[in-house]
C-alpha cells in the first residue's frame, strides 16, 4: 500500500465513481432541460409575442408589399422561422383566410372594446380588469370562448389555498404521528404503526381523489353546513392525507436519529417522557422536520390529481369554502384541448414555468433555513 | 494533589463493617435483576452512606452499571427488565408501585459516561432541570445557574459565553457542564456512570477534585473502571464480579488488604 496508490491500484472503483458522477451530474442536467423545454414554449407570451385580439385591423392581401416582414410575421401569428419557410403563395393564402376570420366574427362581438384586447399581456395576466358586462373589474381565468381571459391570480391563489389547508392539516398530522412513534410508543406498537402510515403513501391519489369526492366531501358539507359542497377545504384535506406519509416518515427519521443520551439525560433530570419529546428530542430533531415539512410542501403544490377530482372551478376567492383551481390541475385539464403554439398553449406553460420557479425558490430559502437550524444546534453559530 | 487524597480515605477510620456505623441513606437488600430470563444481578444486598463517596468497581459485565442504574430507576426504559427484591432511599422503597419516578429523579440525579449535554446553550443546559420542577423566576434561575456552574468549577471559562451552545465545548468541559446540570436541581444522590471515562487525564483530574469537593454537599455514587480513580476518590469501594457483590468495604481495605482473593486477584491487575 504505497501513499500513491491512485486510481490506477482501483479501476473498477475509479469506474464506478466516474459512473456515479456522471449519473448525478445528469439529474442537474435533467432538471435544467425540463423547465428549459417549459420555458421555451413560454416565451412568446413572456416577451409579448403573442396575440390575441378578436378584432384586428385587417391587411388585405394585396397590400401585402406595404408591410415589413415583421409586421406580417405578427399579423399571421407564425414564428419567425416559420414565416421564413413559408412561400409567398402560402403567406396570401393565410391572409386570406385571416380576412375571412374577421368575417365570421359574431355581430355582438365587432364593436365590444374587450374584442380589441389582446389579453396574453401581462397587464391582463396579473392585474384585475373590468371587462364588459360586468360592474367592477374581477380576476378571471376563462381561457374558451370568443375573448379569452388568461388571468392567472385566481390559479395562485386556489393552488395556496389548497396546498396550505392540506399543510395546515398534514403537518400537526404527521409530525405528532411521528413524535409518537419514535418517542412514546411500545416497540410493538411502533412496528404496527409504521408501515401502517407509510402505506398510505401507497395509495393512488386518483384513488384519494375519488374517496375525497364522494364521501369526504358529502361528511364534511354535513358537518360544517356550507354552500358548495366541492371546495378548496375537501380538496386541502384529501391533499393532506397524499402529504402525510411524506413527511410522517422523514420527520420519524430525524427525531428517532436524536441520540439516545439525550433522552436519557432529560429522563435523568426527572424531565417526563412527554416533556423529553417535546422539550429535547423535538427541538434536536427540528432541521429533519422542518425539511420533512418543505418536501411535503413539493409535493402538495405539486399534486394534480385530487384537486382536480375534488374542486376545479377558477373562482378568485380567497375563502376556503369555495372552489379552487390549482396550477397543475389548469395544466392536466386543458393542455389536451389547447391549440398546439396557441396562445392558451403557450400560458399553460408559462404557468409550468412559474410553478417550477417558485418550487424552486421554496426549496432554496427551505435549505437555507434548514442549514442556519443545523449550525445553531451544532453551536457553530 | 492526587497524593494528599490516599490519606484522605482512610480519615472515616472505622471498622470494617463500616456501612453499619454511619446514617445508610441507600439500602439495598437481596436485589435481583433479569434480563428476560438471563440474570444480571445476584441477591445483591447493600447499605451505602450518606455524603460520601462509593465507588463500585470490577470487570466489564460485572453488572455495576447495572446496579448504579437501578438506583434512579432507569432500567424501566428497557423493556423485559424484572426486578426482584427492594432499593431504600431514606427507608421509602423506591419500586414501590406509588412511587412517582420523576419525583425519584429529581433526588437521585445521574452523570453519564459519555457527556450529554442538551443541543442548546449553556445556561438553557443547566436552568432545564430548574424549570422541569417548577423554578420560573429570571433572578432565580440565573442564581442557580451561576451557583451550579461555579459548583462544577466551570463557571470562569464560561461566564462570557452563556449564551451559546453546549456544544461548542471541549469533552471536560461538557462533562463539567454535566455535573452542574444535575446538581443544580439538588439532587440528595449524585450517580456517576464512568464520568470521566471518555477524557484525558487532565479534564479527569479536574472532574475528581470536583468530585471530592461535592461529597462534602451530596451522596456521590460512581462506577469507574480505573481503580486508581477509586482508590483516589471514593471512601467506600464495592466489588462486583458477574452479578455478584464480591466484597464491599473501606477503600483503604480493599486495595490494600481484602478479605477474599476475588477482589485482590483483580485490584492488583491479576485479571479485568
Amino acid at each position: 500500500m504505497g501513499i500513491h496508490r491512485g486510481h490506477q491500484a482501483r479501476p473498477v472503483e475509479w469506474l464506478a465513481e466516474k459512473f456515479i458522477f456522471f449519473v448525478s451530474l445528469s439529474a442537474i442536467l435533467m432538471v435544467l432541460l425540463i423547465f428549459l423545454f417549459v420555458a421555451r414554449e413560454a416565451l412568446p407570451v413572456f416577451f409579448g409575442q403573442t396575440n390575441t385580439a378578436l378584432v384586428q385591423k385587417p391587411i388585405p392581401p394585396d397590400e401585402m408589399d406595404k408591410h415589413s416582414p415583421a409586421e406580417l410575421q405578427a399579423y399571421l401569428e407564425l414564428t419567425p422561422d416559420e414565416f421564413a419557410k413559408t412561400e409567398r403563395k402560402t403567406l396570401r393564402a393565410l391572409m386570406d383566410v385571416k380576412l375571412e376570420a374577421q368575417d365570421d366574427i359574431p355581430e355582438d362581438f365587432r364593436n365590444d372594446p374587450d374584442a380589441r384586447i389582446n389579453t396574453t399581456e401581462w397587464k391582463y395576466l396579473l392585474q384585475s380588469h373590468q371587462w364588459n358586462g360586468y360592474d367592477k373589474p374581477e380576476y378571471i381565468w376563462q381561457p374558451v370562448g370568443q375573448i379569452k381571459k388568461f388571468n392567472i391570480i385566481p390559479l395562485f391563489v386556489g393552488t395556496l389555498k389548497v396546498t396550505l389547508i392540506g399543510l395546515l392539516f398534514a403537518v400537526p398530522l404527521a409530525v405528532g404521528a411521528a413524535i409518537y412513534v419514535s418517542q412514546l410508543a411500545r416497540p410493538r406498537l411502533r412496528e404496527t404503526l409504521k408501515p401502517a402510515i407509510e402505506l398510505l403513501s401507497g395509495i393512488p391519489s386518483v384513488v384519494v381523489g375519488f374517496f375525497a369526492l364522494i364521501v369526504m366531501a358529502t361528511v364534511l358539507q354535513s358537518l360544517f353546513h356550507y354552500q358548495t359542497r366541492l371546495n378548496a377545504f375537501v380538496a386541502g384535506l384529501a391533499l393532506g392525507f397524499a402529504v402525510i406519509p411524506v413527511i410522517f416518515s422523514i420527520a420519524e427519521d430525524a427525531l428517532t436519529s436524536v441520540p439516545r443520551t439525550y433522552t436519557q439525560a432529560a429522563l435523568a433530570l426527572g424531565a417526563s417522557r412527554w416533556q423529553t419529546a417535546w422539550q429535547i428530542v423535538l427541538p434536536a430533531a427540528l432541521p429533519g422536520v422542518f425539511a420533512a415539512t418543505v418536501l411535503g410542501f413539493g409535493r402538495a403544490i405539486g399534486e394534480t390529481m385530487i384537486v382536480l377530482m375534488v374542486c376545479s372551478a377558477s373562482v378568485m376567492s380567497w375563502s376556503i369554502f369555495d372552489s379552487a383551481r390549482s396550477i397543475t390541475t389548469t395544466i392536466a385539464a386543458e393542455m389536451a384541448e389547447a391549440v398546439n403554439g396557441g396562445p392558451h398553449y403557450r400560458i399553460l406553460f408559462l404557468l409550468g414555468a412559474l410553478l417550477f420557479g417558485a418550487t424552486f425558490v421554496s426549496n432554496m430559502i427551505g435549505d437555507f433555513v434548514i442549514h442556519r437550524f443545523k449550525q445553531k444546534l451544532e453551536g457553530k453559530r | 494533589m492526587a497524593e494528599t487524597l490516599i490519606p484522605k480515605i482512610a480519615t472515616p477510620a472505622t471498622t470494617l463493617t463500616a456501612a453499619k456505623t454511619g446514617t445508610p441513606l441507600i439500602e439495598i437488600e437481596n436485589l435481583s435483576l433479569y434480563y428476560g430470563a438471563a440474570k444480571a444481578l445476584k441477591d445483591i444486598s447493600l447499605k451505602l452512606e450518606e455524603k460520601v463517596v462509593t465507588a463500585f468497581i470490577g470487570p466489564s459485565g460485572c453488572g455495576k452499571s447495572t446496579l448504579l442504574r437501578c438506583l434512579n430507576r432507569m432500567n424501566d426504559l428497557i423493556d423485559n427488565v424484572r426486578i426482584d427484591g427492594a432499593i431504600k432511599i431514606g427507608s421509602h422503597d423506591i419500586y414501590a408501585a406509588n412511587v412517582d419516578v420523576i419525583e425519584l429523579r429529581k433526588r437521585v440525579g445521574m452523570v453519564f459516561q459519555k457527556s450529554n449535554p442538551f443541543p442548546k446553550s449553556i445556561y438553557e443546559n443547566v436552568a432545564y432541570g430548574l424549570r422541569l420542577h417548577g423554578f420560573q423566576s429570571k433572578s432565580e434561575l440565573d442564581g442557580t445557574v451561576e451557583q451550579s456552574l461555579r459548583n462544577a468549577a466551570l463557571w470562569d471559562e464560561v461566564k462570557d459565553r452563556l449564551h451559546s451552545s453546549a456544544l461548542g465545548l471541549s469533552g471536560g468541559q461538557q462533562q463539567r457542564l454535566c455535573i452542574a446540570r444535575a446538581i443544580a436541581i439538588k439532587p440528595e444522590i449524585i450517580l456517576m456512570d464512568e464520568p470521566a471515562s471518555a477524557l484525558d487525564p487532565i479534564a479527569t483530574t479536574r472532574i475528581e477534585e470536583l468530585i471530592l469537593e461535592l461529597k462534602k454537599d451530596f451522596t456521590i455514587v460512581i462506577v469507574t473502571h480505573n481503580m486508581q480513580q477509586a482508590a483516589r476518590i471514593s471512601n467506600y469501594t464495592a466489588f462486583f464480579y458477574i452479578g455478584e457483590l464480591v466484597e464491599f468495604d473501606v477503600t483503604a481495605k480493599i486495595f490494600t488488604n481484602p478479605a477474599k482473593k476475588q477482589t485482590e486477584d483483580y485490584v492488583t491487575g491479576r485479571f479485568g
